[in-house]
């Protein structure tokens, strides 16, 4: 059995490959001379290197977290670049002006950029290694009054907008991860939908992490102003190393009143390989501030790569009314190890949040589902439901469920369910009965088992995780 | 029915079967011909249930004597997909839970896999919803089954219900079912049983293994055969599940020498 178990886990991470684009790397090392030497690249303005300067003076004082349970050795910050952009020659106007090799290289992803954005209709933002590189359908968005760029090009045109709202949700000694992700970003997206629009395709973000040796610090902002909504897509692949990549993102959503945000995410950084060698380290700091009355900030991730994965979206009710949503899927296989949940924070009055989190750990992996729902005073009569399921692939695996609850008022209801299962050998019998294989078994079993997750990614996002969840399962079982 | 010109599918010779070094098959020889229907009794811990795992390669049980042929094949050479796609089923006594996945998912999956198997075209989720809806009115069963999570939540009776409505639709050339009055009343006794008679005929075979003569009144067997731990003690026809049920298994205990030496 166990055998049959292993083989089903070891498959080999099918976008490992490296694109031959020039890239303009940053000396290794982190001091303000690098922090200023990004700031000048990118051509910014005074207040956002101070912005950077003061971030950078926070993570100085701060400690890298220890709480978690995940074990790495320590980082050296100073062994990372910390810029790293291909040459373009010009600014791109449009996908055909884009380096044949970069298609290709999303080729090899499957992610076929005319077609889906065509076909799909969705504007894609491709973040390749920290710069924007093209955007599509930008002028369609712009005719309602949409803004969606990446973040260095909404500095210079949007200034006010970013300056209002970065790092308010978020602030920059928020963590240590957090902090540095303030100090030393390169890019991200921009996304603005103003008062009373509701967007009308997905917003859809590529990130691929490309020259070895350089941390990924993505930094996106999405305001969703009074009565809009937007559903914003988020997907990762990255391709093999053996040496570890540091990936810190932070990511800020703002909802105000009857604003709607739903931010999906299918992550599938490289995890390192059967032994544990390599791999991403994804470090995010994700956070949504339901600001106004009746809001709604929704949060779908399916977390299938990275070696480690430190990382709980999470919303602030602050809005009478507002809700929150966290649904996810955190997969691990060979020696991968994720931290992740949510945390709610309920303010307002009458507000609501769901967390619907579904772990599954097989070879020698760990998971763990780590959740804050915390009821200040003033939320009277808030409610939460809380559904924690892990499911257990083999015998050498781990599923953690940590969950705070912090209840000070007592109007609140707030819920707890939580189960553990495992894919058992008369399970895998009953379909082999049928002539099913056992392939094909574990497939089912693990989409019957994320069906709640999975019905809240949006339809392409849900066919893709859908895949990526039996590919990386393949071998685990059988 | 025992019909001319039959041709073997099951041969069982000196099977011999342990579980953790605990042997509980200790030699049973059995043959099964096409259009037969064996009913395969014994108290709980005889060795029958294990008798139909180990047919269908349950791989917690380790062979350690004797032989199986399926048709022209070497059973035991087989992994359990390839004996079911060779039309070997069995349906079970607990059958699974899978929660999220709709019945008529597992049920497609299973059927067009079975197809492809005999080079046959496989159906798309319409063609097959008639398709099923259609061996559904065999079992009585409501539609609503179809879009459940498959047994999650079902009851006994809808449990046993969904295994039949399974060998309708994989159209296997042996099917063992194991314990299937098991937790049924009697109505719902009748409505299985009557699926399980419109689907054998001349060409295929069942082995139903029971603890009790009642599924024997609506299945009628062509052979019963009395286990007792871990071999065929008694072989005989259906009277034999009669005089079973009127004198209990320590007549069996007691006579099992000089009665199978009758019936042989």
């Amino acid at each position: 059995m166990s055998a049959v178990l292993q083989s089903l886990v070891n498959q080999p991470y099918k976008h490992g490959f490296v694109t031959e684009i020039e890239s303009d790397i940053a000396p290794k090392g982190l001091n303000e001379d690098t922090i200023r030497l990004i700031s000048a690249k990118k051509n910014e303005p005074e207040w956002l290197l101070s912005f950077r300067l003061k971030a950078y003076q926070k993570w100085l004082t701060m400690t890298e977290p220890e709480w978690q349970n995940v074990h790495y050795p320590k980082i050296d910050f100073q062994a990372i670049s910390y810029y790293s952009a291909p040459k373009p020659k010009k600014k791109l106007a449009s996908m055909d002006e884009v380096d044949p090799e970069l298609l290709r290289t999303f080729e090899k992803l499957g992610v076929p950029m005319h077609e889906r954005a065509a076909l799909a209709g969705v504007a894609v933002d491709v973040i390749f290694d920290s710069v924007s590189v093209a955007t599509t359908y930008k002028q369609k968005l712009a005719d309602v009054g949409i803004i969606f760029c990446s973040i260095s090009e909404a500095v210079h045109t949007h200034p006010e907008l970013i300056q209002k709202y970065l790092g308010t949700v978020v602030p920059v000694g928020d963590n240590y991860f957090a902090a540095l992700n303030s100090a030393v970003f390169t890019d991200g997206s921009f996304c603005f939908i103003p008062k009373g629009v509701k967007c009308p395709m997905d917003l859809s973000t590529y990130f691929r992490i490309n020259t070895e040796g350089s941390g990924q610090f993505e930094r996106t902002l999405i305001i969703a102003e009074e009565d809009a909504a937007v559903s914003y897509l988020e997907g990762c692949t990255a391709p093999r190393f053996d040496t570890n990549q540091l990936h810190a993102a932070v990511v800020e959503l703002v909802a105000l009143d009857n604003a709607d945000i739903k931010y999906s995410t299918v992550q599938n950084w490289y995890a390192g390989d059967e032994n544990g060698i390599g791999g991403i380290y994804n470090f995010v700091t994700k956070r949504g501030l339901a600001k106004g009355r009746n809001s709604r900030i929704s949060w779908t991730q399916v977390e299938t790569g990275s070696a480690i994965t430190w990382k709980y979206p999470s919303c602030i009710l602050r809005g009478d009314n507002s809700v929150g949503e966290f649904y996810s899927v955190a997969v691990t296989n060979n020696y991968q190890q994720a931290d992740t949940g949510t945390k709610m924070i309920h303010l307002g009055k009458n507000t609501r949040s769901t967390i619907v989190s579904k772990g599954i750990s097989a070879g020698h992996s760990n998971s763990s589902y780590r959740g804050l729902v915390r009821i200040a005073p003033t939320a009277e009569g808030a409610r939460n439901y809380s559904q924690c399921d892990s499911m257990l692939i083999g015998d050498q695996c781990g599923a953690h469920t940590f969950p705070y609850i912090q209840v000070h008022n007592n109007s609140a209801i707030v819920e707890h369910e939580a189960s553990t299962s495992k894919i058992g050998e008369d399970q895998l019998f009953y379909f082999s009965q049928r002539g099913i294989n056992a392939e094909e078994a574990v497939s089912m079993i693990i989409n019957g088992f994320c069906k709640d997750v999975f019905q809240q990614l949006p339809m392409e996002f849900a066919v893709e995780a859908t895949k990526l969840l039996s590919f990386k399962l393949e071998g685990s079982v059988g | 029915m025992i019909v001319n010109n039959s041709k073997t599918l099951l041969s069982v010779e000196g099977l011999r079967a342990s579980i953790n070094g605990t042997e509980i098959l200790k030699g049973i020889d059995l043959t099964v011909k096409s259009g037969e229907i064996h009913a395969i009794m014994g108290l709980n811990g005889s060795g029958k249930s294990t008798l139909a795992k180990v047919l269908a390669g349950h791989s917690a049980y380790e062979i350690t004597g004797g032989t199986i042929r399926f048709e022209d094949k070497d059973l035991l050479g087989l992994a359990p997909e390839e004996r079911a796609r060779s039309g070997l089923f069995l349906a079970f006594q607990y059958p699974i839970e899978i929660p999220g996945v709709a019945n008529t998912q597992f049920l497609r999956l299973a059927y067009n896999t079975i197809q492809a198997q005999r080079g046959k075209e496989e159906l798309d989720p319409l063609e097959f919803d008639d398709f099923v809806r259609e061996k559904m009115k065999l079992l009585d069963m409501n539609p609503d089954f179809l879009d459940r999570s498959v047994n999650e939540g079902f009851s006994g009776g809808e449990k046993k219900r969904n295994e039949i409505l399974q060998m309708a639709l994989l159209e296997p050339k042996l099917s063992i079912l194991d314990e299937m009055d098991s937790g049924l009343d009697i109505d719902a006794l009748k409505t299985v049983a009557n699926g399980v008679n419109q689907i054998t005929n001349k060409d295929n075979a069942t082995i139903l293994v029971t603890h009790y003569q009642r599924l024997l009144d609506y299945v009628v067997p062509d052979f019963v055969h009395i286990m007792q731990s871990g071999s065929i003690v008694m072989t005989g026809g259906k009277e034999l599940a009669l005089e079973l049920e009127t004198r209990g298994y320590d007549w069996v205990t007691a006579n099992k020498q000089s009665i199978a030496g009758a019936i042989a």
